[in-house]
């Protein structure tokens, strides 16, 4: 799996709060097979003037000025600013996806959907959760300066500041240890492959029906 | 030592360890999958050369991107005439092939959304743990049983090792008291839940739904109102086993039958929380409170009572929840103080894992019932939730009902709940629809989406905008 250890990087700052899984990336990217190829499809409805069609090629589709990303200051982003509950709606892992595809390797945000925050991990995307004050000042002096950016550092777990200021950032230990070693998963899990096949032997035991057969 | 949540129970019982690093090994009994977030799990099976651990314990059925015209769908799979979306459903038909997964194929009677044809089936059963590479597994805890959605890599750690790595979420009760007023069903009861605490108010819970209107929705309302505990946040929301549970499940194809049911019934009665089981929060509501509700905005918490008005931003005094109305009357194409019976509408859709079973159905059909579709509403469609819904409702000449009222009876789906497929909204259109997201552009790039019951959006078919449905003789 991707690892994460530090990132030092333009700030892209997503004035909006409930930022749903279909606003990230509509459901129409979906039919792809594939986990990658989403960074162009990223924040679709926003970001083009037209409707995304799936394998459309994007180059020469109507950018919408008014958007954010789309202002040539923020060409080269890495960390994303956002609001409250960021990442709510969908299962869908193709929102990482999107947002690794284009470059993103943190967000910054008071508060995620639950789903969301996992998925993110599987994919080495760091999530900090900030204060709404902090959140609230990281968006201003975004606004304010050109070329603004943070220098995230996960062992450390601090945010530094153009001007040195450090912010420190929590993270449970799991979490952070899968981030930073770039963890495969199912191989650690499977490490517990006698726990896993003992439970399921006192399992069937106890509940015979759920390991029937009736079709 | 006071008493444990059922939560608390579903979550010891299917504890295999705790890890040093503070997570949890949770054993998984039984998984979904569908077309759209599996190919890649699939896919990463093959890489590492892995094989499920318990294929037995896996159903899969395609149902986020099937056509629902009688006419695409009479050919099967071939039929799909949307290359990409036919390349999906044949990668879950060949990747189950491969893996050993059972599989209810697009053209089986057996078909239709996954939320709706495990409980129907009797897969889901009470006490079970499930999951799905899909938000909306929350459904199946009506059932008594742990149930939530989970990302495509969760899906591939699940098939490949029966369990997930979880963190036990913290325990809230929503407690419904009293008893609703005529007319109200359970999808009012959950807006207006999701409207009291936000859609953010259950994350890091698992919401158990209690109370005396609660008890008194039947099983499928039950299913209606633990579907949208993700809009409140939470992953999972549960209601604890009653008799009405164990009569649900009886006799349902997949169901213990013989002294293997007399076990399991038994068992599944102690699946409720024991009296004086503490709660992490708690939040009551007053069912004679509770009126039909419709969304007016773009997150599901944005919702009004029928007689009331779409709000006025100016009134907030938090600035970023200012600013989000302000954002979402804009996309809605709506002016605050605007009677939300003053809404007109463009489109309806009866359908989605929340509202497309058969007592769904039913509902709609009464109020549609020798009424004609109003001649603003350029097109109402409703897609039962399987197969064997739509042959029930067939049976019971609802079908007829609709088709006759001018509204169109389409094969099962998910269809525009989400709109992968053919069936969405225009650009600007105003759709009352009985499924559970109104986020930009969810069903379809530029649609707006009000978020009603059953029987609400069939009152606003024949009415071309919204109506109070108490007030519709049937
Ligand atoms: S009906 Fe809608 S919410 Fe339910 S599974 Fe399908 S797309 Fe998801």
């Amino acid at each position: 799996m991707k690892k994460f250890i530090s990132e030092d990087g333009l700030v892209l700052p997503l004035d909006r709060s409930n930022v749903d899984t279909d606003y990230i990336i509509p459901k129409q990217f979906l039919k792809s097979i594939k986990r990658t190829g989403f960074g162009k499809n990223l924040f679709d409805e926003a970001r083009y003037l037209d409707k995304g069609l799936p394998d459309a090629d994007c180059s020469d589709r109507p950018i919408n000025p008014d958007f954010v990303m789309n202002q040539a200051r923020y060409a080269g982003v890495s960390i994303l600013l956002a609001r409250e509950n960021f990442g709510c709606g969908s299962s869908r892992e193709h929102a990482p996806w999107a947002l690794d595809d284009y470059g993103f390797r943190c967000v910054i945000a008071p508060s995620y959907a639950d789903i969301f925050f996992n998925n993110c991990v599987k994919n080495g995307i760091l999530l900090i959760v900030l204060e709404e004050n902090i959140i609230e000042k990281l968006f201003a002096d975004t606004f304010q300066n050109e070329g603004y950016r943070l220098a995230v550092d996960l062992p450390s777990q601090t945010i530094t500041t153009p001007d040195g200021e450090k912010i420190p950032f929590e993270i449970e230990d799991s979490r952070k240890n899968i981030l930073l070693n770039g963890l495969d998963d199912i191989s650690m899990t499977l490490q517990n492959e006698q726990d896993i096949q003992g439970f399921e032997a006192s399992w069937k035991q106890k509940s015979p029906w759920l390991f029937s057969r009736i079709n | 030592m006071s008493g444990k949540t059922l939560y608390d129970k579903l979550w010891e019982s299917h504890l295999v360890k705790n890890q040093d690093d503070g997570t949890s090994l949770i054993y998984i009994d039984l998984h979904f999958l569908h077309e759209v977030t599996s190919p890649q799990a699939f896919e990463g099976l093959r890489i590492a050369g892995r094989r499920p651990w318990r294929a037995d314990a896996n159903m899969a059925t395609p149902d986020h991107n099937v056509p629902t015209t009688t006419d695409e769908r009479s050919r099967g799979v071939e039929g799909i005439i949307d290359p990409v979306s036919k390349i999906q459903v044949k990668s879950l038909d060949s990747n189950c092939l491969e893996f050993g997964i059972d599989e209810f194929e697009i053209d089986d009677p057996r078909h239709g959304i996954v939320h709706v044809i495990g409980p129907e089936q009797g897969r889901t059963l009470p006490g079970m743990t499930i999951v799905c590479g899909d938000s909306h597994t929350s459904t199946h805890g009506a059932l008594g049983a742990l149930a939530h959605g989970i990302g495509t890599s969760e899906v591939e750690h699940v098939l490949a090792t029966q369990c997930l790595v979880q963190k036990k979420a913290k325990n809230m009760l929503v407690s419904v008291n009293g008893q609703l007023k005529p007319g109200i069903t359970a999808k009012d009861v959950v807006l207006a839940i999701i409207g009291h605490i936000g859609t953010a108010g259950g994350t890091g819970y698992t919401i158990e739904f209690g109370g005396d209107a609660i008890r008194s929705l039947s099983v499928e309302g039950r299913m209606t109102v633990c579907n949208m505990a993700i809009e409140a946040g939470a992953r999972a929301g549960i209601v604890a086993v009653d008799e009405k549970t164990i009569d649900y499940v009886k006799g349902r194809p997949f169901a213990p039958k013989g002294e293997l049911w007399n076990q399991a019934e038994a068992a599944w009665r102690a699946l409720v929380s024991d009296e004086g089981a503490e709660f992490d929060a708690v939040v009551n509501l007053e069912a004679a409170d509770i009126v039909p509700q419709v969304s007016w905005g773009t997150s599901p918490e944005m919702v009004a009572p029928v007689n009331g008005y779409v709000p006025n931003p100016a009134d907030l005094t938090n600035e970023s929840k200012r600013n989000n109305y302000q954002q979402a009357l804009k996309y809605m194409g709506l002016e605050a103080g605007t009677a939300i019976k003053d809404i007109m509408l463009d489109r309806v859709f009866i359908g989605s894992c929340t509202n497309s079973r058969i007592e769904d159905l039913r509902a709609a059909a009464a109020v549609v019932k020798g009424r004609k579709v109003a001649d603003n509403i350029k097109e109402a469609l409703v897609v039962p939730g399987s197969g064997l819904v739509k042959a029930q409702a067939e049976l019971e000449g609802l079908d007829k009902i609709f088709t006759e009222a001018g509204l169109q009876w389409r094969e099962p789906g998910c269809s525009m709940c989400l709109a992968m497929n053919a069936d969405q909204l225009g650009e600007g259109e105003h759709c009352a629809s009985t499924s559970n997201r109104n986020f930009e552009g969810r069903q379809g790039f530029g649609g707006r989406t009000h978020l009603v019951s059953p029987a609400m959006a069939a009152a606003a078919a024949v009415h071309g905008h919204f109506v109070d449905v108490r007030e519709i003789e049937l």
